[in-house]
Parts: structure tokens; C-alpha cells; sequence
């Protein structure tokens, strides 16, 4: 068996925006490839080629060894597709919805029961205008699945969703993968893509600058490792970076989340701790680690937000 | 982070997402499918205005007012009743279909549905086929009313008039798709309400082609319209069974359609 996503050289420009630039990308059957990369990296430009939407410039592109664009009509049957965002008539009842597009499939899973799993039941015959955001994008996720696909494509399904949702989400993808679905999504949640993914992918300009497990990822450019802790939100990073010795970096990545990135040894443990003692405030959950993703995921893409 | 859930088994049993992919059968598709087209435009109460509520208005008054030229000794309600059927086919399949069209493009309801194993000719079908239960609707109530006006139609012209009406719909169906299919949606809007009111007003729907001055008489019974409201009137008054308007109907049908498959977007 062939893999189910096999991508070489893909080019995509839109009049003088080049949104996909020479991309490689291999999934493998069964496999759950998380593609990430920051607003306007090409990942909906990519999946929805994949899905034959769109056509390529250059590049070949197989799907479950189909041409998405020449087979088409032997693809569609067998794959699941969550767009990002949209994808439902605006007076459609949810039930209406979903009924529809599982009538389209030969052996699909009970429409009623798959509303009611993803938390909709109470909201079967609400028009889709109607949903809240976060319901959207669950039938919009139940229309993915409901035709059992052996490969879906999820364009940030997580999305807008509440906790709670989003929790039930990662269920639902740890059991396609367990059931041999192969999964290709795209998130912004580096934590989402950390325990999920077999594999991640990060694109940026269209490009692929980096790929691998979430692990080889992060140990890859951990060269040092970090301090993370938490504490009340706006301490001075610069007097704290002052205490230490040259070349560490000290930021405060959320609110009242702190990181203090270069080589962390005890003294250096020692001083933060002594320094947040003088501030008058206690360094909780005080973590010391190898980088996480997002922090890799920073790294590589730069900490500027693109315009 | 753990994302087992807090009963600590799995929420899904063990093969309840094993693929098995394929598609549905193709009647079941286009039944479902037209069945949802069909309620969304009864729910619609835009489209129930534009389909109903305006020829209605049209039929009750220019039976019971002396407004417009007729032919002959013919009763206005007779003479009316056709023409106004003739409104309701292109009110429905062409100005409404081309609008609902364009935004469900804007919408990405055209990208989810082909992203199915739903054939595109069944995506077109599913709206044709939900137009033509409309037109059925519409045709009941109209003609019930009219009957309530003193309509009598001649029988004998009456499955002429039928296969008219048909052959209207899927015509006016596929200019309906061409124009809803290419166009941004306030572009499709704008334009499916002025053709609308032209051809209403010079189309050959509200004045007889007869009564137009000069040649324009015999252009407007070559426009869609025109063939319709008089092959209509020409079955439904006098019973006469005249395959030139159908020839018309068709032949707008077929140029449309085929243009429609090559200009349609999905978004
Ligand atoms: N139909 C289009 N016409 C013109 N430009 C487009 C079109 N679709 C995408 N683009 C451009 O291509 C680039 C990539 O867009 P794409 O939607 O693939 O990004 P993305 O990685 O999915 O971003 P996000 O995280 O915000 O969803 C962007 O610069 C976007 O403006
Ligand atoms: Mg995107």
C-alpha cells in the first residue's frame, strides 16, 4: 500500500501571491500528520489541493495514490473533508445537514447518533445560522466522518471549540487512528499537535521548514533547555535577565507564564527563585525541561506576527 | 496533558470508525437532496414572496381590475391564469434558483457537497428536480385560486400545458444555474431581480407579444419568457398544441446548460 498523502514539489500562486512554494509532504497510511505553520503558510491552499479543489501549478500531488483533480470522482468517496469554516447552507437544520451528505455514502455511521456523540442532540432541527461557532464546526466535523473515510482532512477542527469540545475531539482522533483512519490536520494549538500527531509538519512562506515526530521536533532544537514558571503577570523580564549571567533569555510567553531559555543549572535555578523571593512573589509550577513545541515552533518561524 | 477522558476508558469502542468507504445510491442521493432544496426554499420567506405572494397578488388583481390589453371575448381570469403561471416557473427556477445558488457558493455549501461522493450532475439535478416540486406547489395553489376566479381552462390543452410548464422549469432552471454559478452573490441578486422585472414587464409575461409594436413582438416569443406565457396561453385557452415555444424553451435549456457546465464555480 501507497502512502495516503504524497506530495512533491507543489507550487501555488494566486496572481503575485505564491501561497505554496516547492512543498514535499508524505503521510502515511494510517497515519495523523499535523501541518502547522503560521496565518497565510499555505495550509489551506495545500489541503484543499489535496482535496481537489484546487489546482496546482506545479507539483504532483497523490491521494491515496489518486490524482485528486483527474480522479476525483474515485477519490471523493473516499475521503472526509472538514473545510475551515462555512461548508452549510444557512437554513439547513443540522439534522437536514448531516443526513444529506451521509446519504451520499454507502455505509455510513447513524447521522443521530454521531449529533448526539458530538454534543449537537439538543440542537438537531436548529438551523446551522443558528449554531454557536463552536456547534458549527462540530457538524461540520460530523459531516466528515460520517461516511466512515479511510482518510480525513481537518482544517483546524478545533477551532473556536470549548474545552470541553476540544477534549472530546482528541478522542475522536485517537479513536480514527486506532480504527486505521489516516488523518491530515492543521491547528494552531502546539499542544494539539504535541500529543497527537504521529508526525508534524511546519510550513511557512509555503515551504516546509521543518518535519519529524513531536519528539524528534523538540529534542532536535533543544540544544538548551528552559526554565518555565509561573507567577503574577507583568515582573520586569529585563531586571530578571539582569540578575543572570549573559546570554539567557527571559520572556513572559502568556500572562504570568514565564521562560527563561539557555543552559539551566542549579545556580541559575537558584537565582530565579531568589529573585522572585525579592520581588515578594512565589515561582509556581516551576519546570524545568527541554523546549516545548510552541517554543521550537517560535523559534523557527520567527516571533513577529506576519502581516 | 492527558487525552484519555476522565472515566479513564476509551469514549468509542474499538472499531466503530473503521473505514468503509463508498458511495450512496444514486436515487437515495438526489431524493435527499432535492428533499432538502425543497424545504429550504418553502422555509424561505423571501422565496415564498417572489413565488407565491407576488404572482398571487398579480393573479387576484389583473382578474378583477381592467388593466391590461386582452385578446378577444376571453375572461381576464383566462387570459390571465397562463401568463401568470409562466411568472411563477421563472420566478422560482431562474430568479430564486440563481440566488439561493450564489450565496450557498458564498457559503461553501457547493465545496462541502462535492467534497461527497455526490456526482456533480446530481449536484444541478437535486435543484432542478426540488424546482420542479415547487412549481407543482405553485401551480396548485395559483390554479386553485384562479379556479375560485371563474379560471376555466381548456382540458384538452391541459398536458400540453404541463409539458410546458416542465419544459419551462428545467429551461429557466438552467439559466437559473448559469447565472447563480458564475457571478459574486449581490452581483447574481441585482441581476436575477432586474431580468426578473424586465422580462415581466417586456418579456411577453404581462403584455401579449401580439400586442407589441412592430418586430418586438416576435423577438419576445423567442425569449424564454415569451414562449412560455404564449404556448401557455395558447394550450390553456384555446387547447392549440404549438411546438414552436417548446422548441424555444429547449433550445434556451441547452445553450444554457451548456455554458452553465463550464462557467459554474463552486465558491
Ligand atoms: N483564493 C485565493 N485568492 C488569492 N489569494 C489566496 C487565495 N487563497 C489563499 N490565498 C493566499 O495564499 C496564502 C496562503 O493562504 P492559506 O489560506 O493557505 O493559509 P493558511 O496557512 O491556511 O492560513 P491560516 O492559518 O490563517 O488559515 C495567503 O497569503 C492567502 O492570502
Ligand atoms: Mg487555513
Amino acid at each position: 500500500m501507497g502512502d495516503a498523502v504524497e506530495i512533491t514539489g507543489l507550487v501555488k500562486r494566486f496572481g503575485s501571491v505564491t501561497a505554496v512554494d516547492g512543498l514535499d509532504l508524505k503521510m502515511p497510511r494510517g497515519g495523523l500528520l499535523a501541518l502547522l505553520g503560521p496565518n497565510g503558510a499555505g495550509k489551506t491552499t495545500t489541503v484543499e489541493i489535496c482535496e481537489g479543489f484546487v489546482r496546482p501549478d506545479e507539483g504532483t500531488v497523490r491521494v491515496l495514490g489518486l490524482d485528486p483533480r483527474r480522479d476525483g470522482t474515485a477519490l471523493r468517496p473516499r475521503i472526509g473533508v472538514m473545510p475551515q469554516g462555512g461548508g452549510a447552507y444557512p437554513g439547513v437544520r443540522a439534522e437536514e445537514m448531516l443526513g444529506l451528505v451521509a446519504a451520499c455514502a454507502a455505509d455510513p455511521l447513524d447521522p443521530a447518533w454521531l449529533l448526539d456523540v458530538l454534543g449537537l442532540g439538543g440542537a438537531r432541527r436548529t438551523p446551522f445560522k443558528r449554531l454557536s461557532g463552536g456547534q458549527q464546526q462540530r457538524l461540520s466535523l460530523a459531516c466528515a466522518l460520517v461516511g466512515r473515510p479511510e482518510l480525513v482532512f481537518l482544517d483546524e477542527p478545533t477551532a473556536g471549540m470549548d474545552p470541553q469540545a476540544r477534549r472530546l475531539v482528541w478522542d475522536l482522533l485517537e479513536a480514527l487512528r486506532a480504527d486505521g483512519v489516516s488523518v491530515l490536520l492543521t491547528t494552531h494549538l502546539m499542544e494539539e499537535a504535541e500529543t497527537l500527531a504521529d508526525d508534524i509538519v511546519i510550513v511557512d512562506r509555503g515551504r516546509v521548514i521543518a518535519q519529524g515526530s513531536p519528539s524528534a521536533l523538540t529534542a532536535e532544537h533543544a540544544d538548551d533547555a528552559q526554565l518555565r514558571f509561573r507567577a503574577r503577570p507583568g515582573l520586569d523580564t529585563e531586571l530578571l535577565s539582569a540578575a543572570l549571567p549573559e546570554g539567557y533569555l527571559v520572556r513572559e510567553s502568556a500572562p504570568g507564564a514565564y521562560r527563561v531559555a539557555g543552559i539551566v543549572d542549579p545556580q541559575v535555578v537558584s537565582t530565579v527563585t531568589a529573585w522572585c523571593a525579592q520581588q515578594g512573589v512565589l515561582a509556581e509550577e516551576l519546570h524545568v525541561g527541554k523546549r516545548d513545541l510552541e517554543e521550537v515552533f517560535l523559534e523557527l518561524t520567527g516571533r513577529e506576527l506576519r502581516t | 496533558m492527558t487525552t484519555t477522558p476522565s472515566a479513564g476508558r476509551p469514549r468509542f469502542a474499538p472499531g466503530t470508525f473503521t473505514p468503509a468507504p463508498g458511495s450512496g445510491r444514486r436515487g437515495r442521493m438526489l431524493l435527499t437532496h432535492a428533499r432538502v432544496e425543497t424545504s429550504l426554499t418553502l422555509r424561505h420567506g423571501e422565496q415564498i414572496l417572489l413565488t407565491l405572494l407576488i404572482p398571487l397578488a398579480l393573479l387576484v388583481g389583473l382578474s378583477l381590475l381592467d388593466i391590461l390589453p386582452t385578446e378577444g371575448s376571453l375572461a381576464r381570469v383566462d387570459w390571465i391564469t397562463p401568463r401568470i403561471l409562466a411568472l411563477a416557473v421563472m420566478s422560482s427556477a431562474f430568479t430564486g434558483q440563481a440566488i439561493a445558488l450564489g450565496f450557498d457558493r458564498r457559503y461553501g455549501v457547493l465545496k462541502r457537497l462535492s467534497a461527497t461522493a455526490l456526482p456533480r450532475w446530481l449536484l444541478v439535478a437535486g435543484r432542478l428536480a426540488a424546482a420542479l416540486v415547487v412549481v407543482a406547489l405553485q401551480v396548485v395553489v395559483l390554479g386553485a385560486v384562479a379556479a375560485l376566479l371563474g379560471w376555466a381552462p381548456s382540458l384538452s390543452g391541459a398536458a400540453y400545458g404541463v409539458v410546458l410548464l416542465v419544459a419551462g422549469t428545467l429551461s429557466f432552471g438552467a439559466l437559473g444555474v448559469l447565472l447563480g454559478g458564475s457571478l459574486r452573490p449581490e452581483l447574481v441578486l441585482a441581476l436575477a431581480n432586474l431580468v426578473w422585472f424586465v422580462l415581466l414587464l417586456a418579456g411577453g409575461i404581462l403584455l401579449a407579444p401580439a400586442t407589441l409594436p412592430g418586430a418586438a413582438g416576435d423577438i419576445v416569443a423567442l425569449l424564454p419568457s415569451g414562449a412560455l406565457a404564449e404556448g401557455l396561453r395558447a394550450a390553456l385557452t384555446e387547447g392549440t398544441v404549438s411546438w414552436r415555444p417548446l422548441a424555444v424553451l429547449a433550445a434556451w435549456g441547452a445553450v444554457a446548460a451548456a455554458l452553465a457546465t463550464r462557467t459554474t464555480r463552486l465558491t
